[in-house]
């Protein structure tokens, strides 16, 4: 029993290892140019199928095998350099969501190009010389490999180390993870900071997926697989913090490697779980610090004007020809103009947590999903009529929007989309695996509408009414005195609190409205689509595509 | 909506749009909407798609079905439910196309044959294997091809049944697909040799084993017997791992759909040997109808068949022996032509047929063992198990699909 659990913990360390790597390289990037750097793992897919070109075109042996995995590492931070300095560079200064956007973005670029070099299908690699075998510790069999492995991720550690404490650079990077307007006001060359630290940190990455060769198969989906470890390894952490990093690795690795023997159905959402505790207890991760940028250079816009009179007319045309339009349509045009209604107000949500709110949200869809399950749910086990159907819509993502935002509008920044993250994540997986109360991955089918909207015209004009009231009810909160409240609490916080105002409260308010009116959009859509399954969750598909 | 952009589905729309004039008379071409992940899961669709083409231009060359061309419209669901679902809408109402096809994962292929059920329209699934699309989720317009997990659950125990393994571990993924492969495995063998016992279960998540802690696992539980599920980079990760580790050495593994070209061969010389697996060994299947489509498609494309050529193939042999016999492309003259219809398998064996009773077809696997020929991985021992064989007896179908 005692090896067993010695050798799972070893196979832990193992995983921690590679997993740190990866992570290393996003955090570095992260503390100094504050990107959320989606294509993190496309950069790790490329040093994976590029080490398995080199190292099976290369002559085997050691120096063809490890020359092989630093070559594409190497390559892969001029990759990444090349990303930083074309696409990059435009959005540092963009809202957290748009660089989760863009440089997801380069994901799907990568996916295709690989696709076309590398071809569909998995490829394994070899394994490395002089460690091809296994060891026997206390007469079980551990590879030789992992050993290595687990020795890796301190090393690299220390390296890193002394390159952040012993250089000038890694002064001047640790410098401006620290408050990077005082650096450029030293004036250190920020462009050059910014390129060579991506250049360090897609090193890091094509390092980890290169390492990767002997131990897994080389695959188009390892890209996204990777990426939102990583993103919980480096947010556990703290952002920006090395060790932290490190400490989170091994903390996920061992949680993976004994949760499994235990849990063995909810490998999926733990790392999320915990990411959830940490956050709520430890807001900035747990060796994180607060970003001291008391000073920072932070762009204030204007209030909102009302509408000028030609956007006015032009929303009235717009609505004109969403109502007189559709009954001249076909079918399937129909459909589409329910799921563009249905999207609108998705969008005004959005853009209401977002906006007005200033709470970057990265799993906004979940309230759309609970939406979606909502109806679905009371339509299939208790037979309820699909008014019913929508009346439960927002009341279930609306007690999720209590829940979740009393925790998340504590947080501010990237911590804050990380946790609704985290919470979406546990809510779709919740859906995914209670398959007798929710069919699982096969999602809830057959739920059809009334026989009154069974017409799609019929059904398109209810799903508009209520869209778009609902959509101009935010509008609404967004001038009324409430929205005002909420601004100035985005724009000033220290200001807001001093005129007595409960930013807390109003932020949380702002949270479940929005929570509401996305639960709405969701409530109305299963019934055209007739099914909800939790790949409807926008978002959640663009995370893992599974 | 989602980022990830249909990318692929709107060349393959615009290429067939493209090759097809616009006739919707009774005398153009009988249009098919064929749905897929080919984005999601190229290595099978790739060949699939390879296949389908050869079948309908084969069919085409011969005159097509009483003078009438067939014609594919292609769409790609990204392995998303809600695409596939908005897909058949756009194929039904604006293509206008007699049926639908097509569907890889076990949920799309449930979404789309709601869908169908909803609208009426006839849904030929090819892949899905999920039991619930002709059994408990069942409907009038949706019948299935391939043999669904339960038939293959059933062909492996009756070999796992002969070892004398006792205790036995489980890892499959953690989706319906790996949970009723499980709850089959389990069930049947229970019922051929009830003093058997289950010691460990593993349920990966889909694509993100963490082959090492697995392995551990298991063999920290000493099983006799592993049932393996896993497919894809998991498998791949997992053998890799267990063979380090030696968890295969002295043990019988029994795995799923491992013997498939498109699993085995990513493992090279590294492919497991002895286990027994359910697959497609086509290299060494040498009947007559299965050597001509095997040099056929070696011919057109350059490489052996995958087994998604032959669902392919075999889906369009269906529907075009569907076609002559409805003698047109009503909704119901289609169902009756389906229900009962016999049509030839690229396999080359015994004819295949579309049951009246619950729309599965009886379309079997080969069932053999691994080995290592040439540094890489092939099926030896293999014999066909034809698919009527391993279906529950018409009672017990009965009562597992909505009747009525």
């Amino acid at each position: 029993m005692f090896e067993n659990l010695l050798v799972q913990g070893l196979s832990g360390l193992a995983s921690a290892s590679s997993l740190f790597l990866v992570a290393s390289g996003l955090t570095v990037i992260f503390g100094v140019t504050r990107i959320v750097n989606f294509a993190h793992g496309s950069l790790y897919m490329m040093g994976a199928y590029l080490s398995w070109t080199l190292v099976t075109a290369l002559p085997r042996g050691h120096l063809g095998f490890w020359g092989g995995v630093l070559v594409a590492a190497l390559i892969v931070g001029v990759i990444g350099v090349l990303i930083e300095v074309l696409l990059l560079r435009r959005i540092y200064k963009a809202p957290e969501l748009f660089q989760l956007l863009g440089t997801f973005g380069v994901v799907l670029i990568v996916q295709d190009v690989a696709l076309m070099i590398w071809g569909p299908q998995d490829l394994l690699g070899p394994r490395a010389p002089g460690l091809r075998g296994a060891v026997e510790i206390l007469g079980v069999r551990f590879p030789l490999y992992e050993l290595f492995l687990i020795g890796v991720g301190p090393l690299v550690l220390g390296l890193l180390w002394l390159l952040f404490h012993r250089t000038r650079w890694g002064t001047t990077v640790r410098a401006a993870t620290a408050d990077r307007e005082m650096v450029g006001a030293l004036g250190v060359n920020q462009r050059m900071l910014f390129t060579t630290v991506f250049f360090l940190g897609s090193v890091l990455a094509g390092l980890g997926g290169a390492l990767q060769l002997p131990r897994e198969s080389v695959n188009l989906q390892m890209d996204l697989a990777i990426i939102a470890e990583a993103f919980v390894v480096v947010v556990i952490g703290g952002l920006g913090s090395l060790p932290g990093a490190f400490l989170a690795a091994l903390l996920l690795g061992q949680l993976q490697a004994f949760g499994i023997l235990i849990f063995p159905k909810i490998t999926l959402v733990l790392a999320f779980l915990v990411m959830a505790v940490v956050l709520v207890v430890r807001p900035h991760g747990l060796l994180g610090r607060p970003p001291a940028s008391a000073h920072a250079a932070h762009v204030v816009e204007p209030p909102y004007p009302p509408a000028t009179p030609l956007v006015r007319y032009l929303g009235f045309a717009a609505l004109a020809l969403a109502v007189l339009v559709p009954p001249f349509m076909g079918e399937f045009a129909l459909i589409v103009f329910t799921e563009i209604a249905i999207m609108v107000l998705f969008a005004a949500s959005l853009h209401f947590i977002m906006g007005p709110g200033g709470m970057a949200s990265f799993g906004h869809a979940a309230y759309f999903g609970l939406g979606a399950y909502g109806a679905a749910l009371l339509a299939k086990h208790f037979a309820a009529p699909m008014e019913l159907g929508l009346f439960a819509a927002p009341l279930m993502a609306g007690f999720a929007g209590v829940v979740f935002g009393w925790f998340c509008v504590r947080l501010s920044g990237v911590y804050a989309a990380m946790l609704t993250l985290a919470f979406a994540q546990i809510a779709w997986s919740t859906a995914f695996q209670w398959v007798e109360v929710t069919g699982g991955d096969n999602g809830i089918l057959g739920v059809w509408p009334s026989a009154w909207a069974q017409p799609k015209l019929v059904y398109y004009y209810m799903a508009l009414v209520l869209c778009v009231g609902v959509t101009l009810l935010l509008r609404r909160a967004i001038f009324a005195p409430f929205g005002y409240a909420l601004r100035a609490g985005r724009d000033s916080p220290l200001r807001a609190e001093a005129i007595g105002m409960d930013g807390f409260r109003i932020r949380w308010v702002a949270f479940i409205l929005a929570a509401i009116a996305a639960g709405i959009a969701g409530g109305s859509s299963p019934m055209p689509r007739a099914a909800s399954s939790p790949p409807t969750w926008p978002f959640r598909a663009a995370w893992t595509r599974c | 909506m989602t980022i990830a952009l249909p990318r692929r589905a709107a060349l393959l729309g615009a290429a067939a749009t493209l090759a097809a004039p616009a006739v919707h008379a009774q005398e153009g071409p009988i249009r098919i909407g064929e749905i897929n992940s080919y984005s999601a899961q190229p290595a099978f669709l790739t060949p699939y798609r390879n296949a389908w083409m050869m079948a309908q231009d084969e069919v085409n060359a011969a005159g097509g079905i009483n003078g009438r061309r067939i014609e594919t419209v292609f769409r790609d669901d990204g392995g998303r439910p809600e695409d596939a679902v908005r897909h058949a809408g756009e194929l039904v109402n604006n293509e206008r196309v007699a049926l639908l096809s097509g569907g890889f994962l076990s949920n799309v292929g449930l979404a789309v044959a709601d869908f169908a059920n909803q609208n009426r329209r006839l849904y030929v699934a090819s892949e899905p294997l999920t039991d619930a699309l002709v059994w408990a989720r069942g409907n009038r317009f949706t019948f299935r091809l391939r043999p669904s997990t339960y038939m293959q659950c059933a062909m492996l125990v009756e070999e796992a049944a002969k070892l004398p393994a006792r205790r036995w571990a489980t890892v499959a993924p953690n989706y319906e697909y790996g949970q009723s492969a499980v709850r089959w495995f389990k069930e049947l063998l229970t019922r051929a040799k009830p003093d058997v016992q289950f010691v460990a279960e593993q349920f990966p998540a889909l694509g993100r084993i963490d082959a090492g802690a697995t392995v551990q696992a298991l063999a920290g539980a000493n099983p006799e017997g592993i049932f393996n599920v896993t497919f894809g980079a998991d498998l791949t990760n997992f053998v890799r791992q267990g063979s380090t580790r030696g968890l295969f050495e002295r043990r019988s593994v029994v795995s799923l759909l491992t013997g498939e070209p498109e699993y085995l061969d990513p493992l090279g010389d590294e492919a497991p040997e002895g286990w027994i697996v359910t697959g497609y060994p086509w290299e060494e299947l040498n009947t007559e109808g299965h050597t001509r489509f095997r040099e056929n498609y070696r011919r057109r494309f350059n490489t052996h068949p995958r087994l998604g050529s032959v669902v392919a193939y075999d889906t369009v042999s269906a529907i075009v022996g569907m076609l002559r016999k409805s003698g047109g492309t009503e909704t119901d003259a289609m169902i009756n032509a389906m229900r009962g219809l016999t049509f030839p398998t690229a396999f080359g064996e015994a004819e295949v047929e579309f049951r009246a009773i619950d729309h599965q077809s009886t379309l079997g696997a080969y069932i053999g063992r691994t080995a290592l020929r040439r540094g890489r991985g092939v099926m030896v021992d293999w014999r066909y198990a034809d698919g009527r064989n391993y279906l529950p007896t018409d009672e017990v179908v009965r009562s597992l699909r909505p009747q009525g």
